[in-house]
């Protein structure tokens, strides 16, 4: 039997595609700013160049990612009228005010960005060179901050009315709309996950040098710093994440439900992690938690959780998100255990920290604080189903109507994996044809 | 004013302002890859690079914000357009993938790779010619709206001779705007070499973009009457645009005032991008679409105003100090101030 060609199906799968592959460098846009800032200050006030050409080559290596970024960027913007017309059609009446908002952060960031880049040695005072890159500090976070307010009004709309007659949009209130319930949890976790992100990342690189046998103090001090910052990040992530169930609770019962595995409303509800389920909807093989879910949901063992089958059946998302969930959940936890152990070793100063095992835990980390990105997205996209924008639309009636987006996906999966193989390729090589080491010797401790 | 043409004003411009920065921007790329090919490279390849690398990121966003800002004031736009143009548009996006991540490679990444160089050069040039297809479709006559589904008409964009014209304006023009932009900016740099070359393309290419031009204005009455008739009314704004051709390519021929003759490029493009808008009111989309009923409500348009007002107070002195910085420092265009 031959497929039927359905546009809702490709359209899902194409913008998915695209946030998958665009969130890697967003992640990365607005997490390692926030590094190189730290890396120059602590260099300007210690007056120590292995801080500063670590800011150096951290920008460096930056430049490409952020290229990679904007194209993707780019394409999701114009892929979210492409694909979802009647949504943007909606969004642009309700939510446009932050869509507008981000350009001009985005505007910011990069005007600034090309400045820093170009004047490393154009200043007598250090400090002008820093404070240039506080606007790209700023303006990256700031373009986090308002893209995620329109993915949290997809999933706590308000701020309008709906005409009951004419079906259009009216009492338009914008600031209502942009500051919804899932605004604070969403915003922050998007952030704080964001820095966690490129802290294990950027560790990662300093970890693999160590592993390699290069012994220079520039990897040990590169390996501090942001396994330190790593370790403030992932104990913020944790809080905020615990904030975002109470919010769920609150606002989207099913998607937690959903993820939970829930299914009767109960007080003392445990948490699952894992397991099958099977055809009866049982939980087999799971790890229950006692309470853990009350907790969660309303900071108390003897709150009632909703379960799923007392929320409208049509308005259940597919049950898998659970996996989603729980992965996202147990990288986090790993990652924390990571930095802690790292920490408290360096802190009490009796074993060495650079062993093997710990320096391949760290390098770990990276790919998986990003994978854990990727399960975070997947979870809170596909728990807000079947809606696109919750209660007011579904994901069927927002997509395009349009032939050829099966051929779309095509080109588009084409086109990612050029650019991810190119991009990677082209990184090793600035990094391997100069490594620290040579840059140090060759710039004789001015850096 | 309404707030419907001060929108679509502020709109207008940005989309002015991407057509200079961008041209220059893709032209740059365009002759880049020429300069190798020819064996001009060393010649003026830094000079390009060094006006190039600053500013890139920004020219995006030009793009972006006019699209969101459309989205913003107009939100039917987003129906109609997004659904006709999911070929044409998916294009531009890969050209523009292309174009910005190849250019980065090359730029910070592996230098001297001929095949980067010729990516982004090629895939910079075609832009224009594949997001001027918006423009195309605006004049009406590519969408049938057939029980309520917009359905596009590939073979009428295919077939039509507007659309041809059109597409060739963008390719030619691209090359003009950039060549007499490097003129001055080599001229500033007191590159003589690389000057001697880049005018002798901004000339080159000056009576190819008239030509051009001319054959979009007259096969314009072909396709729409009706917007052909209200640029006529109009007429007073293209001949000074040509007015100003003249003056920037005289000054260019006679190497005085290089300054003045891309201001002057400027104004070119201005009269004739604005007498283009201007007539093209009240439609975004003929006839679907226009400026008055389509219009985002009062709340929304007051917003995005105040926004847009704000927001102009951070990036004007921004993009004053990029300027000052990069564009406007002589010893930074003269190669004596590098990273």
């Amino acid at each position: 039997m031959l497929s039927v060609y359905d546009p809702v199906i490709f359209s899902r799968l194409l913008t998915s595609l695209t946030l998958a592959f665009h969130i890697i460098f967003a992640t990365i846009g607005v997490g390692v700013p926030v590094m190189i800032a730290l890396a120059e200050w602590i260099g300007i006030k210690r007056n120590d160049p292995h801080y500063l050409l670590l800011a150096r080559r951290w920008a460096r290596g930056f430049t490409i990612t952020v290229a990679v970024g904007v194209v993707t960027g780019t394409a999701i913007g114009l892929q979210l009228s492409l694909l979802w017309p009647k949504f943007m059609q909606v969004a642009g009446q309700s939510i446009a005010l932050p869509l507008f908002m981000e350009t001009f952060a985005f505007f910011f960031e990069a005007i600034f960005l090309g400045i820093y880049l170009y004047t490393w040695d154009r200043f007598k005072n250090r400090m002008t060179h820093f404070y240039l890159l506080i606007p790209v500090v700023i303006g990256s976070s700031a373009s986090a901050f308002f893209i995620t307010i329109v993915n949290a009004f997809m999933n706590a709309p308000q701020g309008f009315d709906v005409d009951a007659l004419t079906g259009k949009i009216i009492n338009v209130q914008p600031l209502v709309a942009m500051f919804n319930p899932a605004t604070p949890t969403k915003v922050a976790h998007v952030l704080i996950s964001a820095y966690l992100t490129s802290a294990f990342v950027l560790a990662g690189i300093a970890a693999i040098s160590l592993l390699r046998g290069r012994k220079h103090v520039y990897y040990k001090k590169a390996l501090k710093l942001t396994m330190v910052s790593a370790l403030i990040f992932s104990i913020g992530t944790a809080i905020i994440g615990d904030l975002s169930g109470k919010y769920l609770a609150e606002y989207q019962p099913e998607k937690l439900a959903a993820a939970e595995w829930h299914f009767e409303t109960t007080d003392q509800a445990p948490l699952v992690i894992g397991g099958i389920l099977t055809e009866n909807n049982e939980i087999k093989y799971g790890l229950k938690i006692p309470l853990a879910l009350s907790i969660l949901a309303h900071g108390s063992p003897n709150a009632e959780v909703i379960g799923i089958n007392d929320l409208p059946k049509d308005e259940i998302p597919p049950l898998w998100i659970h996996y989603m969930f729980d992965l996202m959940a147990i990288i986090g936890v790993t990652l924390m255990l990571i930095a802690l152990t790292y920490v408290v070793g360096q802190r009490l100063g009796k074993w060495n920290v650079h062993n093997k095992g710990l320096l391949r835990l760290i390098v770990l980390g990276g790919p998986l604080a990003m994978l854990a990105i990727e399960f975070g997205w997947i979870f809170a996209e596909v728990g807000r189903q079947p809606w696109i924008l919750r209660g007011y639309m579904k994901t069927t009636d927002a997509a395009t109507t349009s032939g050829h987006v099966d051929t779309m996906l095509l080109v588009f999966t084409i086109l990612y994996i050029i650019l991810a193989f190119t991009c990677v390729k082209v990184i090793r090589k600035m990094f391997k044809n100069y490594p620290a080491e040579e840059e140090i010797a060759s710039r004789g401790g001015n850096v | 004013m309404s707030y419907e043409l001060l929108g679509i004003t502020v709109l207008w411009i940005f989309l002015y302002g991407y057509l200079i920065v961008a041209s220059i921007d893709f032209g740059a790329g365009f002759f880049s890859y020429y300069s190798e090919i020819t064996g001009n490279k060393q010649l003026i390849q830094p000079m390009i690079e060094r006006y190039l690398s600053p500013v890139w990121e920004v020219t995006n966003v030009f793009l972006i914000f006019f699209m969101v800002g459309l989205i913003g004031f107009f939100p039917d736009t987003a129906y109609y357009y997004g659904t006709s143009l999911l070929i044409p548009g998916s294009i531009a996006v890969i050209l523009l993938a292309i174009r910005g991540s190849y250019y980065a490679f090359s730029t910070y990444g592996t230098k001297n790779n001929r095949f980067y160089l010729f990516l982004y050069g090629a895939s910079g040039w075609l832009i224009p010619a594949a997001l001027s297809t918006v423009l195309i479709i605006s004049e009406g006559g590519f969408i049938k709206v057939i029980n309520g589904e917009v359905q596009f008409q590939y073979m009428a964009l295919f077939t039509s001779p507007y659309a041809w014209t059109v597409v060739g304006l963008a390719l030619i023009s691209v090359l003009y705007i950039s060549s007499m932009f490097l003129t001055y900016y080599a001229y500033k740099a007191k590159d003589h070499k690389a000057f001697e070359i880049v005018r002798k393309y901004a000339l080159a290419w000056s009576l190819p973009t008239i030509v051009a031009s001319l054959l979009v204005f007259f096969s314009i009455r072909n396709h729409n009457v009706e917007h052909f008739e209200r640029m006529v009314d109009l007429s007073w704004m293209f001949v000074i645009s040509f007015l100003c051709f003249l003056v920037a390519v005289y000054f260019v021929w006679k190497r005085v005032k290089l300054g003045w003759a891309f201001v002057f490029v400027m104004f070119q493009f201005a009269f004739a991008f604005f007498g283009y808008g201007a007539s093209h009111l009240p439609y975004i989309l003929y006839p679907y679409i226009n400026i008055h009923e389509h219009f985002t409500n009062e709340t929304m348009a007051i917003a995005l105003v105040t926004v847009f007002i704000l927001g102009l107070l951070l990036l004007v002195p921004s993009l004053y100090l990029l300027m000052r910085l990069f564009l406007f420092d002589i010893k930074y265009v003269q190669g004596n101030k590098n990273s």
